[in-house]
Parts: C-alpha cells; structure tokens; sequence
C-alpha cells in the first residue's frame, strides 16, 4: 500500500500507517477473556465506535492478560490492538503511565518530553493531525483506565 | 466571487444555484469542496444568510411585544415568514404554522401535547423502522408515561416499507401513527399519502416526519391529508434552531400548550391564566426571530428556483450517483428503494465509514459516516453504520464523479 500516490498529501498516509493497517487488519489479542479479573466498555458516540477492553490481573496486580472485542474504525481498532500488545505483564501504575503518556501525546500538541519509549504505539500519532479522530486514537486507553479503576459503567469519549 | 453578488436572481438554469451559496466557494484540504451532506444540513444561500444579516443590523427588536418602530419591524417580518410557509405547503391556515426550534421539537411537542393525554394501556402507537432517533424517542417517551405500545412496521432488504400486514396492525388498537416522508439514512421516499388515506379511515392521526421531505419535493399537506407535519430550517437551506410543527386547526385547538411562559398567554392571574389563541399558544417565550426571517428567505429561494426543477435536477444525479457507485468493485449500496430521494447510503470492502469519511474530507468531499440517528436501520443491515452522501439541489455531475475519484483512493489506500 506504501506504493500507492495518494496526492492529497502525506498526512493521510502517516494517519494509516502500514502498522495501523495491519493491526486493523489482524487485531491481536482479539475476543473475549473469559476469566478476566477487570473489564470496561468504550463506546465512541460520534461515530459508533465500541469496544471492550478485558484485562486479567494476577495477585500481584500485574496485568496477565488482555483482550478486547467490538468493532471500530482502522485507528480505534489498531489502537486496541496495540494497546493490549503492550500492557501484557505491566504492573497497574506501570499501565496507567502508559494511558498517561499516550493520551498525553494524542492531545497535547506542545508536549515533546518522553517519560516513556511508546515505540510501536507512536504509530498512532498521525491522529494529530485529524482533530476529529483523535478519539478514536484514546478510546481504548480510556476504556483501559476505567478498567484498571474498575468502574463498572461505559466510558465514552464525550 | 462575483457570481456571488446575484443572489436576488431569478435563476436561469438550476446549475447556476451554486453560484448563490458561498459556502461551497472554498477549498478544503487544497481542492475545491465538493459538500455531500445536505441531508445533515444544508448550506444557506447569500438570501438567507443576507436577510439574517439585515434583520440583525436594522429591524431587531422583539416581537408582538413593542409599539415602537423596531419591534413592529421584526413582527411584520416574523409573521411574514408565517404566511409564506403556510403558502408553501398549502396550509388552511396560517394558525396551523407553528414556529419551534427544529423538528425534534415540533415532534416531542405532539408527543406530549396530542397523543401523552390520549393514550394509555393497550393503545398502541405506530412507527416504521427506518425513522430517525427523533421520530422514535419521543413516543418511546409516552408509552414510558402511559403504558401504551410502540409497534414498528417492518423494511425489506431494499429498505422499503413492507406493508403487508399494515392493515390488520392498524386496525390493532393504533391511537397515533408517526412516520417519515423520507427516510434520512436511507433516501427511501415513504407512501405517505397512502398511510394517511388508511388511517383516516379508522380515524388516527398521522404525524409526518417531513425533515427529509421538504427540501426535495413540493410539499401540500391538504393533498397529503396529514394531521401534522415537522420540517427543520436547517435542511431546506434556512438557519438551524429553527422549524415548524404544521397542525391541523381541529387537533391544535384541543391540545394543551406544550410550554407555558411569555407570548403564549392572554392574561396570567395567580388564580389562573388563559391561553393566547393559535399558533400563539404553542410558542412561549422570546422566538427565534432571526431564524424565522431566515426560513423564510429560504422559502423564498426554494420558489424560486421551483420544486420541480429541484427534484428533476436531484433525481439525474441520484441516477448518475447510483450508477457511478455501483461500478466500485467492493461496494455495497445501502438502501435501494424503488422510490427514493437523492441520498445514498453505502459500504466499501471492508473500510470502517469513519476512516472513509476521514479519507473523503482529506480530498474536499464532505460526506456523513455512522449511524446518522437511525441505529435501527443499521441493526436491520447488521452494520455498525454507513458512508452517506446525499445531494440538494446545489450540487452536480463534477460533484459525483469527484466522490467516485475519492472513494477510489480509498481503496487504494487500504488495498
Ligand atoms: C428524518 C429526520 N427526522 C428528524 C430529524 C431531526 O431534525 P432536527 O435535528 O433538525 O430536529 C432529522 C435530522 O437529521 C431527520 O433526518
């Protein structure tokens, strides 16, 4: 696809990186954790966008396993996806950094300093420039946070 | 630009509208913008915009309320737009015109005003499956308040409605029906006349959600025999916040005010108040004045380009779009109908509608992608929601063959 001339600038080819489109593709992680210890929905109002997002903890709050199902746009999907990938055998507040750095990073244009190496989730900074899909970007993350906090209720993005 | 100052005009050929809607002289993105989402809302035409602008910088005061200059100004002008809204769709009346803030409004006012005291356990309360979100809640909101029933008559694969069994559910206990002209997610253009002509004969009211209507064909709410009929400015090139709930006199004058408050009155005493006449009753409070005046403009405009025209002119393109899109390998189109207006609703391999609406607008070509409020006609499709792109009389074939480029690198570009 990274042949293709997209003429319309290269915005449009850094918001769907080849990794977004492939984790869009071939969520990881995908379904249900049938012996989740904590879970919470995301459902993104403007543009239908749902997920649930499971997360099994050990006794040392580590985070065993992670799952997500629904169904959403390339950028909310890749971002489940990614997300799930990378807080597999974090503790709870090594998580939470992660929600802190990346919703950080997805809305506060200003923000250059790296507390943390995102790596493969700076994939997912082409939304910058998509004010209206940033949401879709953050969504799991929230959901991951409420999780962790156990709200029992959905979040949304509203 | 210049063409822009020719507003007043009488329009010589319906391509030349374009010319009278600044807003879709800009670029977006670097490339013209090519504006398929008039069936969210529609640009305003340099009259309408203009007599907003006039009415702020000489004749704003309130209405029916002053005896001095400005105020009588902005009454002349706001009753003015009565009367030409109560000619454009041929109401008895200008009485039967009721100004509210959009069609939700004029449909949550029926709800509580005409069926909530009428109903009760084991009436039931009809509506179709392909309304939209405000033509559903509302009554779900009365059968909450009374303990009456919502039934929903059924849509085929092509999103028509599937009328087979409507006799014998009208005849089961139905105390109101409500329902779209058109179908805003999927363009269908309902039997509306029909439906009124059968339950005139068991005596329902029929409310007609006309949002998607007016801006597309010749509205006459005595041919169609409806009961009530609700439109928005917004969609049929006039300001938003603004609309109109169209009753018949005989319903309104036995229904209670909607919303007490000023304007709505003729004498308030602590030990009881009595209520202003139609259409008075049912508008409290300072109105939307200026979104009126507007509304009026664009009632203006729409005849003067004709309704006929329009929907000749609208009827080509949806052709030529509906053929056009069906050429796209992976395209699925949403809503088929035999009858139907200039919206089409569709899915691109498997292409989420938000990516797709993101890809489109980076081109120019603004389209709507979700659910568009109507959450059960997606469940029917069993799809989260569609990419919809529905034209107005503004539009053209350069329009459509600039969204089928469009749609085209978006294949691509997830290829
Ligand atoms: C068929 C239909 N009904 C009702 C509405 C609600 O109109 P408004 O939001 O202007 O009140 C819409 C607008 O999207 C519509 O398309």
């Amino acid at each position: 696809m990274s042949a293709v001339n997209i003429n319309s600038g290269d915005e449009l080819r850094e918001l769907y990186r080849e990794l977004i489109l492939d984790h869009a593709r071939n969520p990881r992680h995908f379904g249900k954790l049938e012996d989740a210890t904590h879970s919470a929905e995301g459902i993104n109002p403007l543009c239908g966008d749902k997920l649930k997002l499971y997360l099994r903890l050990d006794a040392g709050h580590r985070i065993e396993d992670a799952a997500f199902e629904g169904s959403g746009c390339a950028i909310s999907v890749a971002s489940a996806s990614l997300l799930t990938d990378t807080v597999i055998g974090l503790d709870v507040p090594g998580a939470m950094s992660y929600f802190t750095a990346i919703t950080r990073r997805m809305t506060d244009v200003e923000s250059t300093e790296e507390v943390l190496d995102l790596d493969k989730l700076l994939a997912l900074e082409g939304v910058r420039e998509f004010p209206s899909r940033i949401k879709c970007a953050t969504l799991a993350w929230h959901a991951l946070k409420s999780a962790l906090l156990s709200h029992t209720s959905p979040v949304t993005t509203e | 630009m210049t063409q822009l100052q020719h507003s007043e005009s009488n329009i010589e050929s319906i391509e030349s509208c374009r010319d009278d809607f600044p807003a879709l002289h800009q670029d977006i993105h670097g490339h013209s913008i090519v504006y398929l989402d008039s069936a969210a809302s529609a640009q305003q035409p340099l009259s309408v915009i203009n007599a907003v602008a006039d009415y702020h910088r000489h004749d704003h005061a309130n209405v029916h309320r002053g005896v001095h200059t400005l105020s009588h100004r902005a009454t002349e002008a706001y009753e003015g737009a009565r009367d030409k809204i109560q000619a454009f769709i041929n109401a008895a009346s200008r009485r039967e015109i009721i100004f509210t803030s959009g069609t939700t409004e004029s449909v949550n006012l029926v709800a509580q005003s005409y069926c909530r005291p009428r109903v009760g356990r084991g009436d039931k309360i009809l509506i179709t499956h392909l309304e939209h979100h405000s033509n559903i809640v509302p009554w779900q909101l009365v059968c909450e308040q009374t303990g009456a029933e919502l039934i929903v008559v059924p849509i085929d694969a092509s999103g028509q409605l599937d009328l087979e069994n409507f006799d014998e559910m009208l005849a089961d206990s139905v105390r109101f029906v409500a329902i779209a002209h058109v179908s805003n997610a999927l363009g269908t253009i309902n039997p509306v006349k029909d439906i009124i002509a059968k339950a005139g004969q068991l005596g329902i009211p029929v409310l007609v959600d006309g949002a998607q209507g007016i801006p597309h064909m010749d509205v006459d709410v005595a041919d169609l025999g409806c009961d009530f009929y609700a439109f928005s400015g917004h969609k049929m090139f006039g300001p938003t916040g603004v609309g109109v709930l169209y009753g018949r006199e005989s319903l309104l004058n036995d229904m209670p005010p909607y919303q007490g408050g000023g304007d709505m009155i003729l004498e308030v005493s602590f030990t009881g108040t009595t209520y202003n006449d139609l259409p008075y009753k049912f508008e409290a409070g300072t109105p939307n004045i200026s979104g009126v005046i507007g509304l009026g403009a664009a009632v203006d405009y729409l005849q003067n380009v004709g309704l006929d025209r329009i929907a000749r002119h609208e009827q080509e393109l949806l052709t030529y779009m509906t053929n056009q899109l069906a050429e796209i390998k992976g395209i699925k189109l949403i809503g088929t109908a035999a009858h139907k207006a200039s919206v089409q609703s569709f899915l691109i391999d498997d292409i989420h509608p938000h990516d797709l609406g993101t890809i489109l607008d980076h081109q120019g070509v603004a389209v709507r992608t979700g659910h568009h409020c109507a959450m059960p006609v997606m469940e029917f499709y069993r799809i989260p929601g569609t990419t919809r792109a529905s034209l107005a009389l503004y539009n053209n074939f350069a329009d459509i063959d600039r969204l089928v480029t469009a749609l085209d690198k978006a294949r691509r570009l997830f290829a």
